[in-house]
């Protein structure tokens, strides 16, 4: 609860935040800034976890504790995402995702 | 008496058969010949001394032969109808016992004499073994199924043996010809088969021989187009037995089953395998002879008096010596089952029953010697046409001594064998019908006639030219002939019918004189005509040919039967009756199914596009989807 700082006020940034994520997600080729657009998007939905938990269930923790949750889920999903993008620049000496289509076929 | 024992006996066959065929490439020819031959032998050791322990040591109680079981039970249905594998031990098993080891002894030892250099050496042994161990299996079996089991496992064995010049097209069609034409008698006794399981509750030959059991007693209790259902099975029955033993109609694989090796047709187109249905009707001899009052046995003696004359006819006209002696083959048979066809069961009564299995066991003898003989020739002379051959009587005297006692056996003169089992089919005949005797005594006079055309035409006749010297074949031959035709000599002098009876008692069978004279004198005519025709080359035999004409034709194409089963086939079956089904498979099911899958594939190849395989459009599809996911819910809820 910070105050002076309405909820409206940072579910709006946490919105904005969100577009910025997919945003980059749907317009980036190169794989690392899709990972990292992936990861905005992560971390405005456990922000908006924190703040809806604080502002509206104070006396609960469920929020918090789910939010520590992502954060760990996302942390080992980034491992796995490098490791598959290492893996398929020692293939195709490339980490643009428009290289890597063969799997259509 | 512990019959625990002849378990031995179609296993033998059965590991010399696996270790040949396991480890054919390992065994040297040689030691193969030798594996067979030593497997035979044993066997054949074995047989005899149950031949000895039961006729003479344990068998008999209270003047009647006793029927010794041992068997397991394999497969369940019922209480009482369930299959066994087993062995039965009683008069005739052990005669055919004693026939089968006997002729597939001597065929195994003449075989390393013939096949010697062949390239499927070993295979051609497993195969022989093979046969042996089911026509064991065949002769010993405890109930119906079993022997339906080993009946198959034969007709598999000849078939592999029929086509075992497998490069030669014609040896090919034979052994396909073979096959099916059984397989088709065999549908009619397995539908048989069924019928009795279903009307008897049982296939054990024990309970459905009992005169008094229920089986017999009980079969008018179910009719079927104005006969009995047992009627009808055994009707089904002896189809699969005429299959087997190639009675008319169903005889015509018998004479290309000639395209096999000489030494198998000896064995199972001679000697064993073909006489399996003279054998499933002596088994099932008093369901025959008690159901309907005799009905069946009336179509036995018909179809078998029938086929004799039939292929006595055709054998005279024949040139191959291998074809003569097929129809020869299947002339006696038919005389087999017209005697048991005109037997009755109780005492003397039964003397067509004792008379059918005193002439397999005779036949085999002399049949497999004449078998044997011809092989000999055809290894001398490399030619199966009388044409070729003619004077032979110099270069090759063992064959020649030999292959004259199977002819005179054949013919009927006595003291040899086939005089005296001749003699009791004629008189069942006799005392039955004096239609059938007259046929009986035909056939006698033609069989002679024919037997010795042949023996005149090898031996004798004109003096050939041969391009090789033809020479007395080697001993590995020689010796069987000689040991089978000192068989055709004395087997006739066993008193058959104080051992193999219908009733199993016994009785003592005399010489009836004046229809001994009879035959004799018939079979001496024949020999007489042959004489005159064909001792000398000369142009008699063309000259009655051509006055016999059109006739003559006729016979020697066989009565036109391969090509009238080929019209019926061909023509009718085929193009009538399948080539429609077959097109409405193809157009309509087949199509239906086709159509499916192609429409299925155009589809599948229009809509393909959707799959980019683009990140961003999977992504961009997602997020859409979530988006109006969310556009929906917030309508909805916001209401």
């Amino acid at each position: 609860m910070i105050p002076g700082i309405s909820i409206t006020e940072i579910l709006t940034l946490t919105s904005i935040l969100f577009f910025i994520g997919i945003y980059g997600f749907m317009t980036r080729t190169n794989l690392i800034s899709m990972l990292i657009s992936v990861e905005i998007i992560l971390n405005s939905t456990v922000i908006n976890f924190v703040v809806i938990n604080k502002y509206l269930y104070p006396e609960l923790l469920q929020g918090v504790v789910y939010a520590i949750f992502i954060i760990a889920v996302a942390a080992a999903e980034t491992a796995l995402a490098v490791a598959i993008i290492i893996n398929l620049y020692k293939q195709i000496s490339s980490v643009d995702v428009k290289e890597t289509e063969t799997l259509k076929h | 008496m512990n019959i625990s024992y002849l378990f031995l006996i179609p296993i033998i066959p059965l590991a010399v058969f696996l270790v040949l065929g396991i480890f054919n490439k390992m065994i040297k020819p040689t030691v193969s010949g030798w594996i067979g031959v030593g497997g035979l032998t044993a066997t054949t050791i074995l047989s005899f001394y149950a031949a000895f322990q039961y006729f003479f040591v344990t068998g008999k109680l209270d003047g009647a032969y006793q029927t010794f079981i041992e068997k397991t039970v394999w497969m369940n249905f019922t209480d009482t109808l369930h299959i066994d594998l087993g062995i039965l031990i009683d008069p005739i098993s052990i005669m055919m016992l004693i026939v089968v080891s006997t002729i597939s002894l001597m065929v195994h030892i003449y075989s390393r004499g013939y096949m010697k250099d062949d390239p499927g050496y070993t295979k051609f042994f497993a195969f022989l073994s093979l046969f042996t161990f089911s026509m064991y299996g065949l002769v010993l079996a405890t109930n119906l199924f079993q022997i339906y089991i080993f009946w198959e496992l034969v007709g598999v064995s000849s078939f592999l043996l029929i086509g075992y010049y497998y490069t030669k097209n014609s040896a090919v069609a034979a052994a396909k010809k073979a096959f099916i034409v059984t397989r088709f008698a065999d549908f009619g006794f397995l539908i048989g088969i069924l019928i009795i399981g279903f009307y008897t509750g049982t296939w054990d030959f024990e309970t459905l021989n009992n005169p008094e059991g229920a089986a017999i007693v009980n079969w008018a209790s179910t009719s079927f187009m104005g006969l009995s259902v047992l009627t009808w099975a055994l009707i089904l029955i002896f189809m699969g037995g005429a299959g087997k033993s190639a009675m008319f109609p169903l005889h015509i694989w018998l004479p290309d089953a000639m395209e096999g090796p000489t030494p198998v047709s000896a064995l199972i187109h001679a000697a064993t395998m073909v006489v399996a249905g003279v054998y499933l009707v002596a088994r099932l001899f008093p369901m025959y002879y008690f159901v309907e009052e005799g009905f069946v046995l009336h179509i036995v003696s018909y179809v078998g008096a029938f086929s004799s004359l039939f292929a006595a006819i055709i054998a005279i006209t024949q040139t191959d010596i291998k074809r003569i002696l097929a129809f020869s083959t299947m002339s006696q048979i038919g005389y087999m089952m017209m005697s048991l066809g005109v037997s009755g069961f109780d005492g003397h009564e039964g003397v067509g029953y004792m008379a059918s299995m005193f002439h397999l066991f005779t036949h085999a003898m002399f049949k497999a010697l004449l078998f044997l003989g011809a092989g000999s020739v055809i290894h001398a002379v490399h030619s199966n046409y009388l044409k070729d051959m003619g004077g032979l009587r110099k270069h090759m005297p063992i064959t020649n001594i030999t292959f004259l006692i199977a002819a005179l056996a054949i013919a009927g003169v006595p003291p040899l064998a086939g005089f005296w089992s001749k003699d009791e089919i004629l008189v069942a005949a006799f005392e039955n019908s004096m239609f059938i005797y007259s046929i009986g005594i035909l056939v006698a006079g033609l069989t002679s006639f024919y037997m010795f055309r042949l023996y005149f035409g090898i031996f004798w006749g004109k003096e050939t030219i041969y391009a090789h010297k033809p020479k007395e074949s080697p001993r590995s031959m020689t010796i069987p002939l000689i040991i089978l035709a000192v068989f055709s000599v004395v087997v006739g002098f066993i008193p058959f019918s104080e051992y193999v009876t219908a009733d199993k008692l016994g009785f003592v069978a005399h010489l009836n004189y004046p229809l001994a004279a009879t035959a004799v004198l018939v079979g001496l005519t024949g020999i007489l005509f042959a004489w005159i025709f064909y001792k000398k080359e000369n142009n008699l035999a063309e000259r009655f040919a051509n006055a016999f004409g059109f006739f003559y034709k006729w016979a020697s194409n066989k009565f036109y039967f391969d090509e009238l089963y080929l019209f019926i086939t061909r023509q009718l079956i085929f193009k009538r009756i399948s080539a429609p089904i077959a097109y409405f498979d193809k157009k309509f099911v087949d199509g239906t199914m086709e159509g499916i899958g192609n429409k299925t594939l155009v589809v599948a190849n229009k809509i393909k596009g959707i799959q980019s395989g683009k990140v961003q459009d999977y992504a961009f599809g997602f997020i859409s989807g979530v988006v109006v996911l969310a556009i929906v819910f917030i309508y909805l809820w916001t209401n």
